[in-house]
């Protein structure tokens, strides 16, 4: 649970998500140097985040994207209160949720 | 693994003929594994055809509707903060790729209803190139793109 930040602030009708979220992000191309083998890739690939059993927003990442990922995004139609659900899963089927409220 | 896969994959093809053919048909067919992650495009090595992959085309309508948010320089390759932003109407996703990357695509959000046309995030560039931003509105691709100058590479080490 621990692996994902996040905040989803309301303003006007828009609401404002920022998430981030704690993972190596490993491309595959790096060389461990003391052993010179490459270090296998790790990323997340996928991550979603629902409103009221609504996809709002759904990211393909790939390995590109930066160690410790941070993303934000903003979409209509929350109200203060409602529950946000993001979701991760990376390329080895690891994953993770989490829930917040809009504020 | 990918180039070995594909290998084999010809050579299928070769001689199962028609099967293989057709079975090429379907692999080629991006619309197919939408639903899944976009392994191929994620492992294509142009713009071009990382957006084949992707969107199924690379026609692109350069656009004064999408702005880019990156720095001028990156010190670090390793973390270039990019946000898009966009008022296109009837948007379906945001892409955005680093042209010179070895692999170009870096991420796709794909929005859904009530989304808005922003999305930010974090990138690695491996070199200095443009950072383009690819906007799916109403089934044509709108583009813009931005020159980030890297000093320090974020892939590789």
């Amino acid at each position: 649970m621990a692996s994902i930040k996040i905040r989803a602030k309301l303003d006007g009708d828009t609401t404002t998500v920022k998430a981030l979220i704690s993972h190596p992000m490993e491309t595959g191309q790096r060389k461990n140097k003391k052993t010179g083998k490459k270090i296998p890739a790790h990323f997340i690939q996928e991550v979603t985040c629902e409103h009221k059993g609504n996809v709002v927003m759904t990211a393909l990442w790939g390995p590109a994207i930066s160690k410790n990922p941070y993303l934000s995004f903003k979409f209509k139609g929350a109200a203060k209160g409602d529950t946000l659900k993001l979701s991760w899963v990376d390329n080895k089927g690891k994953s993770d949720s989490t829930e917040t409220q809009v504020r | 693994m990918t180039s070995m896969k594909r290998r084999t994959f010809l050579k299928g093809s070769v001689a199962v003929g028609v099967i293989g053919t057709a079975l090429g048909a379907g692999l080629l067919t991006p619309r197919t594994v939408m639903a899944a992650w976009p392994k191929n495009a994620f492992a294509a090595r142009t713009v071009d055809a990382a957006l084949d992959a992707l969107t199924g085309s690379h026609a692109l309508e350069g656009s004064d509707k999408i702005s880019i948010r990156a720095p001028d320089i990156a010190e670090n390759g390793a973390v270039v903060p990019v946000s898009v932003t966009t008022d296109i109407p009837n948007i379906e996703s945001i892409t955005i790729l680093a042209e010179k990357n070895a692999n170009p695509l870096t991420a796709s959000f794909v929005l859904g209803k009530g989304a808005l046309g922003f999305v930010s995030t974090r990138i690695k560039m491996g070199k200095t190139s443009s950072v383009i931003a690819v906007v799916k509105a109403g089934g044509k691709l709108y583009s813009t793109g931005k020159e980030v100058k890297v000093t320090i590479g974020g892939c590789g080490g």
